[in-house]
């Protein structure tokens, strides 16, 4: 059978027709909102309706037959009305109270996740990794697996100081607002591009190559018809691999993850803030990265113990200060901690007063 | 039937609470070569210790410059069923809204022609169909199309706008994050499937400075929803939340950051000229405390991932503009900055690079915004800098 008439430039479907008929009437005319527990949260509009919505985790890559299943799911307690959050969880939205207990009986029964919503772990932001990227230096839905399953407690029961959002990218290129998050791992090589001198000329372009490198490191080899690259200078960022193919990068025994903490993206409180890193490097170590959870155990169990109720991490970091983050969390400070990169002199400590 | 591999390793990763990409990968195996095949080489990658999948190439449908992302196996002998593996972003619904309909149509056409591996979503918001090969894509493009579905933006182009639950399900939006999402995407149709731009460009919406879909930090152009009026104060709501066990003055009080609140045991009290608006006591008392005035967005320009520079956080531009239909004053502000960005933009600078390298002054007069005290942290610190010859006849 042939594939039916295509059609170009008309965007996607208008959201109206895609929202349950109590939000369509109660647009932008919300009173307030409670959170029942961490799987179910219930929205009160001025009119007196109400809608419930069941939060459950999802892995992000999910096969048709989940997807099926979901519907299905929707179909029978949700009129076929489902959404899906920014950090990939998925949100049944209830209209009929009557269906919410059998709704969360079949979803655990099934074995969802419910839960995520509040002052917890929600589900990590993360980017495609080993199952479908070029430039990934560690995989991302694994990592992703085994945080979630360490702090599995947190997205369904235990509440935290305040959200504690986790974020994965699996290379600096970070497709994901990993600089931004109370604790994110990313992907980080260690060793400078190897040159495939003889495909440069084929697969790259050389000013484009030349310009992409973040500390000038990449100059042109004229004489082989090629690039060379300052060791000294280049940080191993492996843009000019995104750029140049004939500039591989990736290495199985340097190739490993750094450990970023205090980011924020909401101004709640104080402005929003960048992630600064606190592991410069864990080598990797698949399928389950367990150097990985054990340094994170570390940080987050600090943050449980010392912050205040309402602190992010960010927000307990800087109140207690970095020189006592390091200490409450046993993790060595190295180099590598200290910026040399473009905004370095911003870092440096400009005052007497720290904490011994 | 397809190929069965043995994986030890992501077998691994199977066990434990938290629902697992290889259990969805292994029900996609069962039905799809490609997918099969997905999973063996992932398993060797684990093995391996690195990725096995090469850059794009030029990949896409007729008419479009994006929209498809061109993958290829570094092992196609090995695994010829991923030796093409291309992605396909389909333009999701503002606020990520589904019906069951769509999505079961959804799953019959991604069968049919590609892997039955998706991901809801991707990063910028997409709908992205993982793994297909060339010669299926314009047969994709059609069942879509033809259902009023498009696709989204890849490249050096407008992507995928995005934006928070908005108006549809939430009592602070102070702005139809919605429809804005919606109404940009149908404007720059044309800026969005045909790369002409010196990089990409990424709209965020969001209701309030909560920041659901974290605008603020990954988007060229950040749309955060805020009021101009004051707080509007329910008392009798005030004394619950205290009845309740929230302690005001030490979680609500002491936390403004702009010190604009007391409380004296009975009353709260907010000085609004002060308040900057950050949300914390609104979203912690939020059936006591409702803005009221009038509504509209502050719009921020710049935040990115770190290259080339270093990762930023979007700054304001303009601190408030009203965001209602048809959005011509938006839309004008958007089309200026584009042009000047088109004029001085190297090949894949991003807007907030450009701003930064060649001055806000530029910037600013170009787009026709005057300087304002809002769009600093602090004025600068040293003493160099320009004068035109019109600043000089003032």
């Amino acid at each position: 059978m042939a594939a039916p008439q295509r059609k170009t430039d008309i965007g996607p479907p208008h959201y109206k027709e895609y929202l349950p008929p109590v939000i369509q009437k109660n647009f932008g005319d919300w009173k307030y909102h409670q959170i029942i527990n961490p799987g179910l949260m219930v929205h009160v509009a001025n009119s007196g309706d109400k809608i419930w919505t069941v939060r459950v985790a999802s892995p992000r890559l999910l096969s048709t037959d989940t997807i099926r299943d979901i519907a299905d799911i929707a179909e029978k307690y949700c009129g076929g009305y489902v959404r899906f959050t920014t950090r990939n969880n998925i949100e049944f939205l209830v209209s009929e109270e009557k269906n919410i207990e059998p709704l969360i009986n079949e979803l655990k029964s099934k074995h969802y996740m419910i839960g995520g919503i509040g002052s917890g772990v929600s589900n990590i932001v993360h980017t495609q990794g080993w199952i479908h990227c070029h430039s990934a230096a560690v995989d991302a839905s694994a990592l992703v697996k085994v945080i979630m399953d360490e702090f599995a407690d947190y997205f369904t029961t235990k509440q935290t100081p305040n959200k504690v959002r986790f974020a994965v990218a699996c290379c600096t290129n970070m497709c994901g607002a990993v600089h931004c998050s109370d604790i994110a791992y990313v992907g980080i090589h260690r060793k400078i591009p190897r040159i495939d001198h003889d495909n440069i000329k084929n697969m790259c372009e050389v000013p484009s190559t030349v310009a992409c490198c973040p500390t000038n490191a990449i100059s042109p080899d004229p004489a082989k018809k090629s690039l060379k690259i300052n060791a000294d200078k280049c940080m191993y960022c492996g843009n000019c691999y995104s750029v140049c193919p004939a500039l591989p990068i990736a290495d199985p025994e340097n190739d490993g993850v750094a450990i970023v903490v205090g980011g924020k993206v909401g101004s709640l409180r104080s402005n929003p803030k960048f992630s600064k890193l606190v592991v410069p490097f864990i080598k990797n170590n698949p399928p389950k990265w367990p150097e990985v959870v054990e340094a994170t155990k570390k940080i987050f169990n600090a943050y449980m113990a010392g912050a205040n109720k309402h602190e992010r991490v960010g927000e307990w970091v800087e109140r207690i200060g970095w020189e006592k983050f390091f200490k409450v969390t046993g993790l060595p400070f190295t180099f590598q901690h200290i910026d040399d990169f473009t905004i370095a002199r911003e870092t440096f400590r400009t005052a007497a007063t720290f904490k011994w | 039937m397809p190929k069965k591999y043995e994986t030890p390793m992501l077998d691994e990763l199977e066990k434990g609470p938290f629902p697992s990409f290889v259990t969805e990968m292994k029900k996609a195996a069962a039905k799809s070569d490609m997918a099969a095949d997905a999973l063996g080489q992932l398993e060797r990658c684990f093995k391996d210790n690195r990725t096995h999948w090469k850059h794009g190439g030029i990949v896409g449908v007729r008419g479009y410059g994006g929209g498809v992302i061109g993958r290829y196996s570094d092992l196609p002998e090995e695994f010829p069923d991923v030796a093409h593996f291309h992605t396909v972003r389909i333009n999701s619904i503002a606020g990520l809204f589904y019906k069951s309909s769509f999505l079961k149509e959804m799953c019959d056409i991604w069968d049919k022609y590609g892997s039955g591996l998706t991901n809801f979503h991707g990063s910028t918001g997409d709908l992205v169909l993982l793994g297909t090969k060339t010669d299926t894509l314009e047969s994709i493009f059609a069942e879509f199309s033809s259902r009023g579905w498009d696709l989204g933006g890849s490249g050096s182009a407008m992507r995928t706008p995005s934006c928070c639950v908005g108006p549809a399900r939430c009592e602070w939006a102070n702005i139809d994050t919605l429809d804005i999402t919606y109404a940009t995407t149908q404007e720059f149709q044309d800026e969005m499937h045909r790369p002409a731009f010196p990089y990409k460009f990424k709209f965020k919406t969001v209701g309030c400075a909560v920041d659901c879909n974290a605008a603020i930090a990954r988007a060229d152009c950040s749309i955060i929803g805020t009021w101009k009026g004051k707080i509007e104060i329910n008392q009798d709501e005030v004394a619950n939340y205290a009845k309740s066990g929230m302690n005001i003055q030490t979680e609500i009080v002491n936390l403004c950051p702009s010190k604009c609140m007391s409380y004296d045991g009975k009353t709260l009290s907010i000085n609004d000229d002060d308040c900057v608006r950050c949300m914390h006591c609104i979203s912690r008392m939020t059936k006591a405390l409702k803005p009221t005035g009038e509504k509209g967005a502050s719009i921020l320009i710049g935040s990115k991932a770190p290259f080339v520079i270093g990762a930023t956080l979007s700054w304001v531009i303009v601190p408030f503009m009203k965001m209602e239909p048809p959005y011509t004053e938006f839309f004008d502000l958007v089309r200026k900055m584009w042009e000047w960005w088109d004029e001085h933009g190297k090949n894949r600078e991003r807007i907030g690079e450009l701003i930064i390298r060649r001055g806000m002054r530029e910037f600013l007069e170009y787009i026709g915004v005057d300087p304002m005290p809002q769009q600093v942290k602090e004025p600068r610190r040293d003493p160099f800098y320009f004068w035109k010859e019109e600043d000089l006849a003032k």
